[in-house]
Order: C-alpha cells, then sequence, then structure tokens
C-alpha cells in the first residue's frame, strides 16, 4: 500500500507538470466535442488525433489519447438528454430516460446527475485499475509465447463472443482484420506479403486510415443527409443542481454502474456500450417504481451514464497491465505507445513507472476536468449543434482525410481510408460490426509471432498450447466463451 | 430540402408509408451475398499465400502459413455464412445511395489530387463539392466556409502543430 501511494505521488508530479495539464485539458474538451456530434465517436475521434500526438512525450500524448475517450463518454450524455441523439454508442439508453426528464424541464438535473455519476465511477474505476493492473502484470511477466499466444486468441474469442451481434460474423471480421495484418513484411523472414505492386505496404495496413475510415468515414456516408432534429434548450445554470430526492434515487445506480462498468470494461468486447445497457435493465430490475422507466427516472440516466465510464476505465486494465487490448480504443492507444517507441505489455508499469503513474494520476485531474467543464460549459457545447449537420460533416470528412495524411504522410493511406469507408458503409448495412476488424489488425503481428514461436519452441507441435497450464486455462476458457456465444444465439 | 442532425430512433407510421424503394435490397440476404465476397477474397488470399510465399515446416512456419491459414479459416466462415443465408440489409434510399457515392467520390478525389495540389486547394475543392454540388447550399456560405476550414485547419495543424502537410502550386 506505502508501495502504492508513493508510485502515486509520482504519478502526480508527473500529472500536475504544466504540459500534462494542458494537453489533459485540451483532451477532455476535444473528447467532449466528439462525444457529442454523431459522425464522430471516440474511436474516430482518438484516430484523427493521433498524428498530433506524434510529437509529443508518450505520457503527454497518452493523456491526450485517454482524455479524448473519456470525454467522450461524458459529452454522449450531453445529445442525449437535450436532443434524444446518442452522440456515442454508450449513451442510447441515457437517451431514454434522459430526455424524458427533458421534456419535463429537467434537462438541468439529468445532465448534472450524468456529469456527477461519469466523475464517481470514473474516480472510483481508477483506484480498482491502480490495485489491479500492477499485480496483473506482474503476473503475466511469467508469460511465454504460448501463454501469449492462447491469451490473445482468448481476447478476440472474447471480443466476438460478447459483442452485440452474431458470433460468425464477429469471428469473420476478426480474421479479416489478421489477415489484413499479415500485409507488409514479415518480421521473421523479411518476405514481402500481398504487396499489390505498392511499396508503401511494406510496413503495412496502418491502423488509422483503417480505423478512420470503418468509423469515421463510414459513419458519415450513413449519417449525411438524414433530416434535421429539434433544436436543444440549454438549461440554465442555476437550473443545473439536483434535487435531493433525484440525489438519494440516483446515489444506489451510480454505485451499481461504478461495480459493473468496471468490470464488463476488463472483459474485452465494446465494454462501455454493454456496460449501460446492463447498468439500465439492473436498474429497473432493482426499481421499486420500474414503471416510471422511460417516463424520466433519473436512475436511468445515473446508472448507465457510471457504467460506461467505468467500463472506459477498466478497459485500460489489459490495455497497461498485458499489453492486450480490450477493444477497438484501447488498440489505437496501444498503437500510439508503439509509434512513441514504448513497448506496451506487461514491462510497461515495471519498466516506464512514470507513464503509468503519470496517466493514472492523470485520470484523476481528468475526471475532475471534465466535471468542471461539462456543467458550465454544456451551453458553449450546444452551440455547436446549432451548426446543420449539411455545413458539419464535409467538415469531419476533412478532417479524417487531414488526420491520415499526417499520420503517414503517405497518399496511399487516403485510398486506403476511402476504400475503408465503402467497406464499413457495406458491412454496416449487411449488419456486421467492424470493431472486430480493427482489434484483428493490431493484435495480428503479435498473435503470429507467438505463434510461431510457439510451435519453434515445441518442435511443431500443438500441443504446447494444451500442455502448459496457463496457456491450457485460457484456450478452455476460449472454449467455453465460444461455445457460450453460439448457444446465446 | 432542409439537411441536418440524423434521426436518432424510430420513425413514424407516415414516414414509413412514404419510405422510399430500398436498393440495398438486392435479392439476395445480407449474409448470403457478405457470405460469399468473403468466401471469395479468402480464396483469393489462399491462392497467392501458396503461389507467392514460403509456408515453412511445421516446426518453422514461414511467411505464407499465417496468411493460408486466416484465408481457410475466413473462407470457411464466409461459406458458413452463406450456407446459413438470413440477415435483411439495412434500408438505403436512393438519396443516401447517391450522397454515399457523391461523398466517396470526394474523398476519392482528395487522396488523388492532395499531394499534387497541396492541402488547401484540395480540401477547399472537396469542401465546395459537398456543399454546392451535394448539399445546394447557398454559394456564398458554402464557399466562405470551405475557405474558412481550409484555410483554418492548415493553419492550425501546420503553423501550430507543426504537421507537415502538402503545398502545391507557387507553393500555396
Amino acid at each position: 500500500m506505502t508501495e502504492t501511494l508513493a508510485n502515486l505521488a509520482l504519478g502526480f508530479s508527473v500529472a500536475l507538470s504544466p504540459q500534462v495539464l494542458i494537453y489533459c485539458v485540451i483532451g477532455c474538451f476535444i473528447g467532449t466535442l466528439v462525444g457529442m456530434l454523431p459522425g464522430l465517436g471516440p474511436l474516430a475521434g482518438i484516430s484523427l488525433l493521433l498524428p498530433v500526438s506524434f510529437g509529443l512525450s508518450p505520457t503527454v500524448a497518452l493523456v491526450m489519447l485517454a482524455g479524448i475517450y473519456y470525454g467522450a463518454m461524458y459529452g454522449g450524455s450531453t445529445t442525449s438528454i437535450l436532443m434524444r441523439l446518442p452522440g456515442e454508442a454508450a449513451s442510447v439508453m441515457t437517451c431514454i430516460d434522459g430526455h424524458a426528464m427533458a421534456r419535463q424541464g429537467r434537462a438541468g438535473a439529468a445532465l448534472a446527475i450524468a456529469a456527477i455519476g461519469s466523475f464517481v465511477a470514473g474516480t472510483l474505476s481508477l483506484v480498482g485499475l491502480m490495485l489491479l493492473a500492477p499485480p496483473l502484470a506482474s503476473l503475466a511477466l511469467k508469460f511465454g509465447p504460448p501463454e501469449q499466444c492462447a491469451l490473445l486468441v482468448l481476447g478476440l474469442v472474447v471480443l466476438a463472443a460478447m459483442g452485440g451481434g452474431s458470433v460468425l460474423k464477429s469471428l469473420a471480421m476478426t480474421v479479416l482484420g489478421l489477415w489484413l495484418g499479415t500485409i507488409g513484411i514479415d518480421q521473421m523472414s523479411g518476405f514481402f506479403r500481398f504487396q499489390f505492386g505498392l511499396v508503401e505496404l511494406g510496413d503495412g495496413i496502418g491502423l488509422v486510415p483503417v480505423a478512420v475510415g470503418l468509423f469515421g468515414i463510414a459513419e458519415i456516408l450513413a449519417s449525411a443527409g438524414k433530416p434535421q432534429l429539434e433544436r436543444p434548450r440549454t438549461p440554465a445554470f442555476r437550473e443545473l443542481w439536483p434535487s435531493r430526492r433525484e440525489f438519494a434515487d440516483s446515489a444506489g445506480a451510480i454505485g451499481r454502474g461504478t461495480v459493473l462498468g468496471f468490470l464488463i470494461g476488463i472483459i474485452p468486447g465494446s465494454a462501455h456500450i454493454v456496460a449501460s445497457f446492463a447498468s439500465y435493465g439492473i436498474e429497473k430490475r432493482v426499481s421499486k417504481t420500474p414503471e416510471r422507466f422511460g417516463q424520466g427516472a433519473i436512475a436511468g440516466v445515473a446508472g448507465p451514464e457510471s457504467a460506461n465510464n467505468a467500463a472506459a476505465c477498466g478497459a485500460l486494465v489489459p490495455m497497461l497491465a498485458l499489453g492486450v487490448p480490450s477493444g477497438a480504443i484501447p488498440a489505437v492507444m496501444i498503437a500510439a505507445l508503439v509509434v512513441h517507441g514504448v513497448a506496451p505489455g506487461p514491462t510497461l508499469i515495471q519498466d516506464q513507472p512514470a507513464l503509468f503513474w503519470g496517466f493514472v494520476a492523470a485520470m484523476y485531474v481528468g475526471n475532475l476536468v471534465l466535471l468542471a467543464m461539462n456543467l458550465p460549459l454544456v451551453g458553449v457545447f450546444v452551440q455547436l449543434l446549432r451548426i446543420p449537420y449539411a455545413y458539419l460533416y464535409p467538415a469531419i470528412l476533412a478532417f479524417c482525410v487531414l488526420g491520415v495524411y499526417a499520420a503517414s504522410q503517405s497518399a496511399v493511406d487516403l485510398w486506403i481510408m476511402a476504400g475503408a469507408g465503402a467497406v464499413g458503409y457495406g458491412l454496416r448495412k449487411a449488419g456486421f460490426e467492424t470493431a472486430p476488424v480493427v482489434l484483428g489488425l493490431v493484435l495480428s503481428p503479435m498473435l503470429e509471432n507467438a505463434w510461431r514461436q510457439s510451435l519453434a519452441m515445441s518442435d511443431g507441435s500443438y500441443a504446447v498450447f494444451v500442455q502448459r497450464p496457463i496457456a491450457a486455462g485460457f484456450m478452455l476458457a476460449a472454449a467455453v466463451m465460444l461455445a457460450w456465444g453460439m448457444r446465446r444465439r | 430540402m432542409r439537411r441536418g442532425w440524423p434521426r436518432p430512433c424510430g420513425r413514424s407510421a407516415r414516414s414509413r408509408a412514404a419510405e422510399p424503394p430500398n436498393v440495398a435490397a438486392l435479392g439476395v440476404s445480407a449474409d448470403r451475398a457478405a457470405g460469399l465476397v468473403l468466401a471469395a477474397l479468402a480464396a483469393g488470399i489462399a491462392a497467392i499465400a501458396l503461389a507467392e510465399l514460403p509456408m515453412g515446416s511445421w516446426a518453422r512456419p514461414g511467411a505464407g502459413a499465417a496468411p493460408l491459414g486466416l484465408g481457410l479459416i475466413l473462407g470457411g466462415f464466409g461459406l458458413a455464412l452463406a450456407w446459413q443465408g438470413g440477415g435483411a440489409w439495412e434500408a438505403t434510399d436512393r438519396a443516401e445511395a447517391g450522397r454515399a457515392l457523391a461523398i466517396l467520390a470526394a474523398a476519392g478525389f482528395a487522396a488523388l489530387a492532395f499531394e499534387a495540389l497541396g492541402y488547401r486547394l484540395t480540401m477547399a475543392a472537396m469542401l465546395a463539392f459537398l456543399l454546392l454540388a451535394v448539399e445546394r447550399k447557398p454559394v456564398l456560405p458554402a464557399l466562405a466556409w470551405s475557405a474558412l476550414l481550409s484555410l483554418g485547419s492548415f493553419h492550425a495543424f501546420s503553423v501550430w502543430l507543426r504537421v507537415p502537410l502538402p503545398r502545391g502550386p507557387f507553393g500555396f
């Protein structure tokens, strides 16, 4: 415990440095905007800002990207409550009771409870992250290639099984992503795979153009031209304080949402989305007045908003402790670390204590910044929603082009982005989730290396994955998850 | 017609009645079509891996082993999806499809012209095309928005954030 506190003190010395603070605030501000605007989810937002982070130190870059991730969770609630428009998928449940409250003139209270719940959940989940990540990383240091390979397989299978749609479709998308990850020069033999006459593919298919295309461009293609919504009314500052009754009704929901969200966040999948849906269901079930849900029950706002923020924090546990992203957003953050020359994995906490603890401390600060920023500035953010979408989406497209080009200085990546956008749009129309493609793309090199090293160790025997207890445990868990996922549908 | 924010949830009975034809309804189910496309892609992957890449041995898999394995697995999933069938296409009207094509064309133009014309000219042309030709916005606001965005974002990223962006003819 003393060691943890000493480490946290080190973290705060990093987090409270002017540069980290400034980028934390910038990340939170951009994240709030990104969360509010349909067409720009946190993944596209982080991908777009990735090139900007290249000129920063790894700690500052990670803090800014995490600020965007967190800020998007906060920002998504504003449009959900005021306009019944979820700026971000995790805010869908907040639409139901949040907007009902707004229609009853309680928009201010709903916004305040969403912000307070997010703050409490984010802060408590950070304690969980702080206590859980270091021991998990120590355990993972004992892993050899077979254990790493089995762990990655488990992560991919869990993502497919826990996702919202068909397991078969998710697995197909994962394998597609894994194949995309094999394009380029093979790290072990130096062979150029799937060159297609383009030397630019030597370093492989970039994560940024694929992520921006699949999420940013595809969302623009699907959203542009949809009808105009009502214009939001900005609540006055004095309306932002919930009543004593509303506080009392929210307290339990915030607590339950926090625990549930953090636990779901650790599990791979669209954690924050699943968490908010699960929290809403639980709140309705435990409520003494379930009939009020859908009519403006404040617990229906407090629970999901707390859960999605806690899940966002929980998702950082496997990313920081094991180097294994639990979803597409942590995957992009891992890519950012790699670009900065930081090797993600179990040694990260040991080798880069200032980065890990500085990041944790900056997240505490970021939570405070978001609470302070979101409530008083809600009017400012709402002004942005007055810009007609017909003017806004061309701007978002321009930023997509800018972000992708800036990341690689290659026009080939712009073609990949446009292609990924078209494919993402088509997949969306056919009912496929595209997050597994991104995760497969990120994990592909790690998985292939671990697989080839394992086979080299065992002289070609696949028994190595079941003879070693930890690897066998992961494989068994993967098989169980797969069976459960198939049976669930 | 006024363009604006996307509608989040639910459609009225009236809007359903006036629903335009669904161009995504191609006479084949979504899962079957997607499964066949994935199977064809997988066949291509496997063929290239077998023809061009070294397979190595069981103990030392070569550069082609993983792509071949992934191609076979993807092909299996694709065929399973095609066999299973089902899965409805998400509704797409002609207006949405046309707009999507125009936006993709704009993105393609950006990829083509970015390095030759430079950031500012390419972005200004792309934005003006989308606002004037696709969204039919009034000329002056559309041109002003295009110029403001292209010049403003160039200044923010290239000058303040030092992100290198291409310049076109005459260093513009």
